[in-house]
């Protein structure tokens, strides 16, 4: 018992350590950004009008005229204690524009998996149990053609029929009541496919092993062989998708939110490259992939719970 | 299968002959702004005035030009650190699955979005933000095979008869790599046409006047609830080009006997 939980221990430091050296090259990537643009990002950030006063107040406001290392070192330092920098625009802290926006995005996200799950883990048990059948095709074919549908093609459809032709729900913005609705329904369908198509591909595979054989010889009841044995053991691997598809929900959030005009953390990145804002860039994308890391650190330690084989280290 | 093959048959031959075909996706025609589909313009017109099924085969040849020139760039570059980390193993390998590492912790588009935004718009800082996020696929799938691969018999008697690195990879492994590859290939043609329209979409991508499909749909948008027409045609034709191409996929996967 002592080895095996030492073993544990074990796997459990190298995926730490893995994480923290990942979230180092994203911190450094995310860094570099600013000097990938071509030419000089201050006269790119400025424009033409610029006095050669305001360039140079720039420069050392974000400590371009510094050295490579000392900057990075800096931008650490900074993020350390909180501190994302001011936009260029408004002058505004960016901590504070994300404290606004990163709820917005959190409350669209979260709606979007639970409508998610609410439809793609039904849909893949039905799917599965009756393998084959016209239900069964309908529900493959579907999950296939949601999931061709990119989120700028699947959210101005949504918005024609729930909105246009039959006036339900509002277009886009934030205030009306429901508005929420129609961007999370655009996350949620890519979502809702490919967990359909992962629980039903897991489910039957599942269903040929002998502990379900088992529990059927031993005469349980069809109904209590699928509940307790076949799906918790089906729903294992459902768990990974679900966490690395919440951080792709993050990335969709990005069109979504611009298309729905929803003032999140997506909609502020768009917005600022357009306005050339590359602090507010930066910030959106460290905010967005550090969020994606976390959640897939997350997945594989739930993971590493709930499953028996992970957990006693077999 | 004989429908997705028609179809992306279809617009490989609009993409190919699209120059031949005398289209005029750029002639504005203010009477025509935002019109529906007639006979004289079966699928209507845009925000301009602009004929839509001109620009839409305009828009198939960027797209698919786009695809296959980031695909080939991304292709030999990712298969090419995947062989060397495979089959060298050590801390080269460690190094360069930790850049894939890195790479693969932002979610989806999000790092070509964070690239197209910084290098500024237009086709080739397209084609590099694209090509900069999409090797990692590649390299992660020829690593994977490559670290089996080196075990084989024949590598081993390939080694033992002193033939270089570079041909025990390039005669030797490359060749049983080439099912796993294709599959990934087809796969990531589809996610490419679909990353090129996004940041079309967000207007970071392929600039106006050219048409591009993810541009298109941008316009389109703007004009949604007044002229439907628009995005459902071009939002139509993306979906039948990447469901086919998936589709295919599938079966090629099948056909292969690959496992993902």
């Amino acid at each position: 018992m002592k080895a095996m939980s030492a073993l544990a221990a074990g796997l459990l430091f190298s995926r730490l350590a893995g994480t923290a050296l990942t979230v180092f090259g994203v911190l450094l990537l995310t860094f570099l950004l600013v000097h990938l643009v071509p030419g000089d990002p201050v006269d790119v950030m400025l424009g033409e009008s610029a006095t050669a006063a305001d360039r140079t107040q720039l420069r050392s406001d974000l400590g371009l005229d510094r050295p490579l290392p000392a900057q990075f070192a800096d931008y650490l330092g900074r993020l350390a204690k909180g501190d994302f920098g001011r936009s260029i625009h408004t002058h505004a802290p960016i901590a504070d524009l994300l404290a606004v926006r990163v709820p917005a995005t959190a409350r669209l996200a979260l709606l979007a998996l639970a409508l998610a799950l609410s439809v793609g883990l039904p849909l893949g048990v039905v799917a599965a149990l009756s393998y084959q059948s016209a239900l069964d095709k309908a529900a493959v074919f579907a999950a296939l053609t949601v999931s061709a549908m990119p989120h700028f093609w699947l959210g101005p459809l949504l918005m024609l029929v729930f909105a246009l032709w039959l006036p339900w729900l509002p277009v886009s913005g934030m205030e009306l009541p429901g508005a929420i609705l129609l961007p999370a329904l655009t996350l949620a369908c890519g979502l809702a496919a490919i967990l359909t198509r992962m629980t039903r591909a897991s489910l039957l595979e599942v269903l040929n092993e002998d502990f379900v054989r088992t529990a059927r010889a031993k005469g349980l009841p069809e109904r209590v062989v699928i509940l307790r044995h076949a799906l918790k053991a089906a729903l294992l691997p459902v768990v990974t998708v679900v966490g690395l598809q919440l951080g792709s929900l993050l990335a969709g959030a990005v069109i979504t939110e611009t298309v729905f005009g929803w003032d999140g953390v997506g909609r502020l990145l768009v917005e600022s490259i357009e306005k050339r804002d590359y602090p507010v860039t930066q910030a959106c994308v460290l905010v967005i992939a550090l969020t994606y890391v976390l959640v897939n650190l997350m997945t594989d330690l739930i993971y590493a719970r709930i499953d028996p084989r992970v957990r006693s280290g077999a | 299968m004989r429908l997705p093959l028609a179809v992306l048959l279809f617009w490989l031959i609009a993409a190919l002959t699209a120059p031949l075909l005398e289209l005029a996706p750029d002639a504005i025609a203010l009477d025509k702004i935002l019109a529906g589909p007639s006979a004289s313009a079966w699928l209507g017109h845009d925000d301009l005035g602009r004929d839509l099924l001109s620009r839409l085969l305009a828009g198939a040849r960027i797209s698919l030009s786009v695809a296959a020139v980031v695909t080939a760039v991304t292709f030999s570059i990712g298969t090419a650190i995947g062989l060397i980390a495979g089959y060298a193993g050590g801390w080269l390998d460690r190094v360069l699955m930790h850049v894939t590492d890195v790479f693969l912790a932002f979610p989806g588009i999000l790092l070509a979005i964070a690239f197209a935004a910084v290098l500024g718009p237009g086709i080739p800082n397209l084609i590099l933000a694209l090509c900069l996020t999409s090797w990692v696929g590649y390299a992660r799938l020829t690593r994977a095979q490559a670290m089996s691969l080196r075990q084989r018999q024949h590598v081993l008697a390939a080694q033992s008869l002193g033939a270089s690195t570079l041909r025990i990879m390039v005669r030797h492994m490359l060749p049983l790599l080439a099912a796993p590859l294709l599959v990934e290939m087809t796969f990531s043609v589809a996610s490419l046409v679909i990353a090129e329209a996004s940041l079309s979409f967000l207007g970071l991508g392929i600039q106006p006047p050219h048409a591009s499909w993810g541009a298109m749909l941008r316009d389109g948008v703007r004009y949604l609830l007044v002229a439907p027409h628009d995005v459902l045609v071009v939002g139509l034709s993306l979906m039948s080009l990447v469901l086919a191409i998936n589709l295919l996929g599938d079966k090629l996967r099948d056909i292969l006997d690959v496992k993902r």
